[in-house]
């Protein structure tokens, strides 16, 4: 049986849930909040198997002062590992419970009649929280067996989002608005561009002004704190303007990121070493390259902190940070500070969609608030910041070498993959990774990404192998061990670009054969549950029945997350005229059991939008060093009229294990839309986002 | 220098003093002490900060406080609470439509306006309405939905299936 590493490390009921407070389940998980609703859907996990309603479940906020250590909040893994634990927990909870309510009624287990929190003998019961009051629960999870499955989906209707009313009428739940005694606010100045140093500032330009406290100047670490944010804001202005900075390194810009990923020193791994069948007379080869830029998380908050020193000996920081244990580990060794003298709490911030700056900020919040000890310091970055100095997705270049025999049965598949790795997270490198880590004196540069192992999904590779079949298959990825540029995760790592190389790949050899892509698709697939979301993708998008309308085209895509994950297809469907517009998306999800179907739909949704953006707007430049996409008007997203009409449909599978789906919806609708941009146009734009720049220079190559 | 300046917020008075130049937004979050009103970008291109100056949907960002004059300031929790909620707030929340919700505070603002108008809407008109304010977390179509709703007009559009 799979170990679930959550209960491996958190393996008592009691450190998951208690009955301490009558009439309420408190329940513990280290998953974060990351507009995804995962507390909604955990309450809702612990409520089906204790068989309480919802609302008597109050999840805590995760915290390294009482929380289950559950590493990061990543990977589309909370529901598997968080839900699974939950799940079993209250299990073996309701089991203990049980038997020492039949102790407690005098009567075996089997006269119990369990309802709504109470066991019932005849007209006797007995509520849990009484029960719980003489009932260890100090002992292990039990981790055999089925963890028991959630009731279908038809007989429930998705719990209400538990944090939405908040944020529908401005009440404060975000870090941003979380307001404590004696707070003060801070801010940091960033340098013009990569490899700047701070020659010299004048610190008095701010020191001068009233209200602020501190001025913080460790190597090129910059910030200032004051009593309100309006003038922590106005003093940051003024030490910009008075920062003199060295140049930034002048060999990074567009037209080199991708040139700089292949010329790098790499560290190859293979992850699948076939050779390749010799050609025969009847074998086709198709080749090409496909790249994405450096994307940004660019969510609609920029990331922000609060730390207080008590003393010089604890630290106390609440953040975002998807990790709030490793996060931990990386501040005291920062500082200098034993772990144990460390409190890291998560509050929500805005969406997250991978690593971003949520880390960096935590860091600088803990330095500034050093300079003003005993009360809180409250730190923001500014949007220029959060588009330029927060990790970006990783940029990268893919290789395909296929072959195909007369008949168009794929005979051999190489798939090459450049780009730096997709993990920089805090506690995972040799070093702190937090920016400011690298901007104080004596500050090492971040180390180079690493990339997820084969367990975790990969990070370049992920998705990079075709779940198809296709013969004899070779792959490498090869990951630059040089990075000017931030890289980390961003949801779904590689498999965005993975997927639209391979189902543009495939749909180019569809195209040759003469073949309509989804019949060549399924020529290649025997898993059923693959089988299954292309099927209904196509009886939902009408696939059969062929697109009318001047320039307009119809493209399918289709991934299994991570190949061990949810199976997700997409049918994109778009008018290209002077620009494309991208009119619906179509989109068939297996997650296995579904935990919250309203959830599900809403995280599909969510991602195949957020891919749509990516994969026709999104890119991160660069000139001589400089990010030139630090403002919105630089690094457009999908606008209201831009969004597409988006219908997913969810295939229920009660009986199978739950799967995360935040991830599952990018890779599919990216490589849907690239083919749908090929049947639109006649030509294969390969080179990420697909703006009229790039489909040019496709069509004059 | 700091200069004086009266407001009226959710219609309650606030004195506040500051330099003129300070953003509306600021003084929002801080002085006035209402964090429903959301930084995104400061430079009037996601909409997180807009409120209501008189009636019309503004962003409180590049609003400086010697602008404002006399006009009267509506934040997002001006317009309703769970008990008595604006139009677009319950249909929001029925629809279920947000994620992380941080761009929701801006677009209940201009929404409601958008409804309270009165005008002709039509799902286009909607979208077209909300062009300036940006969602990450590809809330859109829900959100739309929502107003749509609000405003008692259906949510299908010409050429979107
Ligand atoms: S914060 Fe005002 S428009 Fe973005
Ligand atoms: S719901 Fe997260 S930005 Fe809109």
């Amino acid at each position: 049986m799979i170990q679930n590493p959550s209960l491996v490390a958190n393996p008592l009921v009691s450190q998951w849930l208690d009955f301490h407070e009558p009439g309420v389940v408190t329940a513990r998980t280290g998953k974060v909040e990351l507009g995804q609703g995962i507390t909604t859907a955990l309450a809702q996990v612990v409520a089906d198997a204790l068989g309480v309603d919802p609302h008597v479940v109050a999840m805590r906020p995760a915290s390294t002062a009482g929380s289950p250590d559950e590493g990061f909040t990543a990977g589309s893994m909370s529901i598997p590992h968080s839900g699974d634990a939950l799940r079993r927990a209250s299990a073996t909870a309701l089991r203990l419970l049980r038997a020492r309510a039949a102790e407690l009624l005098g009567c075996p287990e089997s006269d119990l009649r369990v309802e709504d929190g109470s066991f019932h003998r005849g007209s006797t019961s007995v509520g849990y929280w009484t029960v719980a009051m003489s009932t260890a629960l100090d002992v292990p999870v039990d981790v055999e067996g089925a963890p028991g499955t959630p009731r279908p989906t038809s007989e429930r209707t998705s719990l209400p989002r538990i944090d939405l009313a908040d944020k529908v009428f401005g009440r404060p739940r975000f870090l941003h608005d979380l307001r404590l005694p004696d707070m003060v606010f801070g801010r940091v100045v960033h340098p013009p561009g990569r490899g700047s140093t701070l020659s010299a500032v004048d610190r008095s330009v701010a020191l001068g002004i009233r209200g602020v406290l501190a001025v913080v100047v460790d190597g090129s670490f910059l910030g200032v704190v004051a009593d309100s944010e309006r003038t922590a804001l106005e003093a940051a202005a003024a030490l910009a303007a008075a920062a003199t900075w060295s140049p930034p390194r002048p060999d990074l810009s567009d037209a080199t990121v991708h040139r700089f990923l292949r010329a790098a020193p790499t560290v190859d791994t293979p992850i699948a070493v076939d050779e390749l069948p010799a050609d025969r007379p009847d074998t086709t080869r198709f080749r090409a390259t496909y790249s994405r830029p450096f994307i940004a998380h660019a969510s609609m908050a920029p990331s922000c902190a609060a730390a207080v020193w008590d003393a010089a000996t604890a630290l106390k920081v609440w953040s975002h940070s998807q990790g709030i244990y490793p996060l931990r580990r990386d501040i005291a060794r920062a500082v200098g500070l034993p772990e144990a003298a460390v409190t890291v709490q998560h509050v929500e911030g805005a969406g997250c969609y991978g690593h971003n700056a949520a880390d960096d900020v935590a860091y600088d919040a803990a330095l500034l608030a050093r300079a003003v000890p005993g009360r809180p310091v409250h730190v923001t970055w500014s949007r220029e910041s959060e588009l330029s100095w927060a990790p970006f997705g990783a940029a990268m270049v893919v290789d395909l070498d296929t072959s195909a025999d007369g008949s168009g049965t794929i005979t051999g598949w190489r798939y090459d993959a450049w780009g730096n790795g997709h993990s920089s997270r805090p506690g995972t490198l040799a070093s702190p990774s937090m920016l400011a880590a690298e901007l104080q004196a004596g500050g090492a540069p971040v180390p180079p990404s690493h990339d997820p192992p084969e367990a975790a999904g990969w990070g370049i590779g992920r998705n990079g192998v075709p779940a198809y079949r296709v013969g004899a298959l070779s792959a490498t990825t090869h990951r630059a061990l040089e990075m000017p540029v931030r890289a980390s995760a961003l949801r779904s790592l590689g498999a965005h670009l993975n997927v639209f190389a391979i189902e543009s790949h495939l749909d180019d050899m569809a195209h040759h054969f003469g073949v309509d892509p989804l019949e060549y698709r399924l020529r290649h697939l025997d898993d059923p549950r693959a089988r299954a979301v292309l099927e209904r993708v196509a009886e939902l998008s009408d696939w059969s029945t062929p697109v009318r309308g001047d320039s307009t085209g119809r493209g399918i895509g289709f991934a299994r997350y991570k190949n061990k994950g949810a199976w997700c297809a997409v049918v994109a469907e778009l008018v290209a005229e002077s620009r494309v517009e991208l009119r619906s998306l179509w989109v068939a999800v297996d997650v296995g059991a579904v935990v919250d179907h309203d959830g599900v739909v809403n995280q599909i949704e969510g991602g195949a939008i957020q891919a749509a953006s990516w994969t026709l707007k999104e890119q991160v430049g660069f000139d001589a060093g400089v990010v030139t996409t630090a403002t919105w008007d630089r690094y457009p997203i999908l606008t209201f009229s831009e969004v597409p009409a988006v219908r997913v449909e969810v295939l229920d599978r009660p009986e199978q294990p739950s799967l995360g789906a935040g991830e599952a919806s990018m890779g599919p609708t990216a490589a849907a839309i690239g083919n749908a941009l090929r049947a639109a146009i006649g030509v294969r734009v390969r080179d990420l986002p697909l703006t009229a720049e790039h489909v040019v220079a496709a069509m004059t190559d | 220098m700091d200069e004086v300046f009266d407001i009226t917020v959710n219609g309650v008075g606030h004195t506040v003093s500051c330099a003129p130049d300070t953003a509306l937004l600021w003084v929002l979050r801080g002085d006035v002490g209402l964090t429903g009103t959301r930084y995104g970008c400061g430079a009037g291109s996601c909409g997180a900060c807009t409120v209501l100056l008189d009636g019309e949907p503004v962003h409180s960002c590049d609003t400086p406080m010697w602008s404002l004059g006399t006009r009267a300031v509506v934040t997002v929790e001006g317009l309703g609470a769970p008990g008595a909620p604006h139009p677009v707030q319950r249909a929001i929340l029925e629809e279920q439509a947000g994620q992380c919700g941080y761009c929701l505070s801006g677009i209940v603002v201009t929404a409601a306006a958008l409804v309270d108008s009165g005008a002709d809407l039509d799902a286009r008109a909607i979208r077209t309405a909300l062009d300036g304010h940006l969602c990450r977390c590809g809330a859109h179509n829900r959100i739309v939905r929502a107003v749509a709703r609000a405003a008692g007009v259906p949510d299908r559009e010409e050429g979107r299936r």
